[in-house]
C-alpha cells in the first residue's frame, strides 16, 4: 500500500508528510517528524503522555490515526514555549517540582494548557477531574495540581 | 498480506460505495468515528488489516441540533461538543452525564456516544441513557435511511444490528417537554476512568405531582443494555414515592442477568441496579420539577 501523503499545520508551521493508513498521530510525530516531546506511555488512551492539541480540542494522540491530522493543526509540547521563554505552566512545573522522571511531564502540560485556556482559575476538583486521564507514578499528583493552580494565579495576574 | 488503507469520503453516497464495493471483493472494512475504540482494536496483535472508512467528513454526521422540531446527534459529534450545547444540556442532562463518564477529557474530545453504541460493549454508558431518552438510530442504507430504537440496536454483546453495508448516521429524539427530564447514574469503583459495574439511565415525566411518563434502562447486567418496561410501570401514575421507587428497582433487578467477574459478584451488581435505579428516579424527577 502506498504510503499516505498528509499536509497539516504543527506548532504554526506547514508540514507535510508521509505515513502508514495504521500509523497513529502519536507514531507519525514520534518517528517521522522528529518530535518526541510527546511521549508515549500506554498507547491505548489511558495514560495521557500522548496529549496534543488538535483545532484547540485536547487529545491523545495515540488514539487518532496521523492521516486524521490531515488539514489540522496540531499543537504538541515543543509549540508552547513562546519567544520569550518558557510558558508559565512550564515555568511553575519547575518551581513547583511537579516533575520526577518527568515522562508524564509533556502530557499534563499540553492538558493544563488547554484546562487554563477553558477555565482560566479553575477549583483544584475542576483541575484534579480534567487531568483524570493523565497518570503519573512518580509525583503523587499534588505538586502538579500546585503547579497548574500556581501557573493559573501568574497567568491572570502577570507580575 | 493485505494492509491498512484509509479513505475519508464525503458523502453518504461515497461511504455507501466503498462499502459495498468492498464487500463485493471480499474485503474489510472497518467504520472510523472518534477512533477510541478502533484505534485501541487496531493495537491487538490479531487486528486483520483492513480499509478503515472515517465518517467525519459527511456534513450529516456532523449534525448537532436541538430545536422545537427535535433534537439531532450525527455519528461524528463528539462528547466534548455535545458537553458544550447548552440547549442541549437543558434538554437531555441525563445524556451528557452519561457522555461525560466516558473516558477522559482527551477521550471526550474524540469519542462519540454514537461510536459508544456501535462497539455495543455491554457496560458502554451512553447505551442505557440513550434507551431511556428514547433515541432512534438513523441508519444509512443502499436504499435510503432507515430508522430503528436505541434498544433494538444492539443485539449482543460487541454486535449491533448493523447490515452489511449499512452505518449509523446519527440519534434522534423527540425535544423532551419541560417537565420531562433524564438522569444517568453509573457506579464503579473508581470516580474517574472506570467502566461500569452497572448502569442506569431514566427519564421521567411529572404533571401535577403524578408521574405520567417513565422509561427505565439498565446496563452491564446483561448482555445489552436493557429497557425495563415493568419499572416504567411501577412509576406511571405513581407520585414517584418510595413504594414506586422502590418496586422500579425490583423490577430492573428481576430482568437483570449479571455477571461475577472481580468487579462484582452477582449478588452484588443486582442489588445496586436497584439502587441505582431509585437514585436515577429520584434525581430526574427533581429535575423535571425544577422546570
Ligand atoms: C481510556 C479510555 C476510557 C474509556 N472509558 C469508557 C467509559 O468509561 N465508558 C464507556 O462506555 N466507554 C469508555 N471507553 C470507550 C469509548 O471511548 C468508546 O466506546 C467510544 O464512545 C466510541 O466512540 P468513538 O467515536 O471513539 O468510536 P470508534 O472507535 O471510531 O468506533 C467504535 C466502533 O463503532 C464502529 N462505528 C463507529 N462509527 C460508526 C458508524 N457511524 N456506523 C457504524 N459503525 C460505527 C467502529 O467501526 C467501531 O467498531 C473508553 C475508551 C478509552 C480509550
Ligand atoms: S500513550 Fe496515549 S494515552 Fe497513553
Ligand atoms: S514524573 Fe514520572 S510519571 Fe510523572
Amino acid at each position: 500500500m502506498a504510503r499516505l501523503h498528509v499536509e497539516s499545520t504543527i506548532n504554526g508551521e506547514a508540514q507535510e508528510f508521509l505515513c502508514d493508513a495504521s500509523q497513529s498521530l502519536l507514531d507519525v510525530l514520534r518517528d517521522e517528524l522528529g518530535l518526541t516531546g510527546t511521549k508515549e506511555g500506554c498507547g491505548t488512551g489511558d495514560c495521557g503522555a500522548c496529549s496534543v492539541l488538535v483545532d484547540g480540542r485536547l487529545v491523545c494522540s495515540c488514539l487518532m490515526l496521523g492521516v486524521e491530522a490531515s488539514g489540522a493543526e496540531i499543537e504538541t509540547i515543543e509549540g508552547i514555549a513562546g519567544e520569550e521563554g518558557l510558558h508559565p505552566l512550564q515555568n511553575a512545573f519547575l518551581e513547583n517540582a511537579a516533575l520526577q522522571c518527568g515522562i508524564c511531564t509533556p502530557g499534563f502540560i499540553v492538558a493544563s494548557k488547554a484546562l487554563l485556556e477553558k477555565h482560566p482559575n479553575p477549583d483544584e476538583s475542576t483541575i484534579r477531574y480534567w487531568l483524570a486521564g493523565n497518570l503519573c507514578r512518580c509525583t503523587g499528583y499534588d505538586k502538579i495540581i500546585r503547579a497548574v493552580q500556581d501557573a493559573a494565579a501568574k497567568m491572570s495576574h502577570p507580575a | 498480506m493485505e494492509s491498512y488503507g484509509y479513505v475519508a469520503p464525503g458523502s453518504i453516497d461515497e461511504v455507501l460505495a466503498v462499502l459495498n464495493a468492498s464487500i463485493g471483493a471480499g474485503q474489510m472494512t472497518q467504520l472510523l468515528a472518534g477512533g477510541s475504540d478502533v484505534l485501541v482494536q487496531m493495537r491487538m496483535p490479531n487486528h486483520q488489516p483492513r480499509t478503515i472508512v472515517d465518517i467525519k467528513k459527511l456534513a450529516e454526521t456532523n449534525r448537532l441540533e436541538v430545536s422545537a422540531e427535535g433534537i439531532y446527534i450525527g455519528a461524528a459529534v463528539s462528547s466534548a461538543l455535545m458537553n458544550e450545547h447548552q440547549d442541549l444540556q437543558k434538554a437531555m442532562p441525563g445524556l451528557l452525564e452519561a457522555a461525560d463518564l466516558i473516558g477522559s477529557t482527551q477521550v471526550q474530545g474524540r469519542a462519540t456516544i454514537c461510536g459508544n453504541l456501535c462497539n455495543a460493549s455491554p457496560a458502554g454508558d451512553s447505551i442505557p441513557a440513550l434507551i431511556a431518552a428514547a433515541g432512534i438510530c438513523d441508519i444509512a442504507t443502499a436504499n435510503g435511511n432507515r430508522e430503528m430504537a436505541v434498544e433494538d440496536f444492539v443485539i449482543g454483546v460487541g454486535k449491533n444490528a448493523l447490515q452489511q453495508g449499512e452505518f449509523l448516521l446519527g440519534v434522534k429524539f423527540a425535544m423532551p417537554k419541560a417537565n420531562t427530564k433524564d438522569a444517568y447514574l453509573r457506579f464503579t469503583p473508581r470516580t474517574e476512568m472506570d467502566i461500569a459495574v452497572v448502569g442506569v439511565g431514566v427519564r421521567v415525566s411529572v404533571a401535577n405531582g403524578i408521574c405520567t411518563d417513565a422509561r427505565v434502562s439498565i446496563g452491564a447486567v446483561a448482555p445489552t443494555a436493557l429497557l425495563v418496561p415493568e419499572a416504567a410501570d411501577a412509576l406511571i401514575g405513581s407520585a414517584l414515592d418510595d413504594a414506586a421507587l422502590a418496586a422500579a428497582g425490583e423490577a430492573c433487578k428481576n430482568l437483570s442477568s449479571p455477571i461475577s467477574d472481580k468487579r462484582g459478584t452477582v449478588e452484588y451488581r443486582q442489588k445496586v441496579v436497584a439502587v441505582l435505579c431509585k437514585r436515577a428516579i429520584a434525581i430526574a424527577h427533581k429535575r423535571a420539577l425544577e422546570n
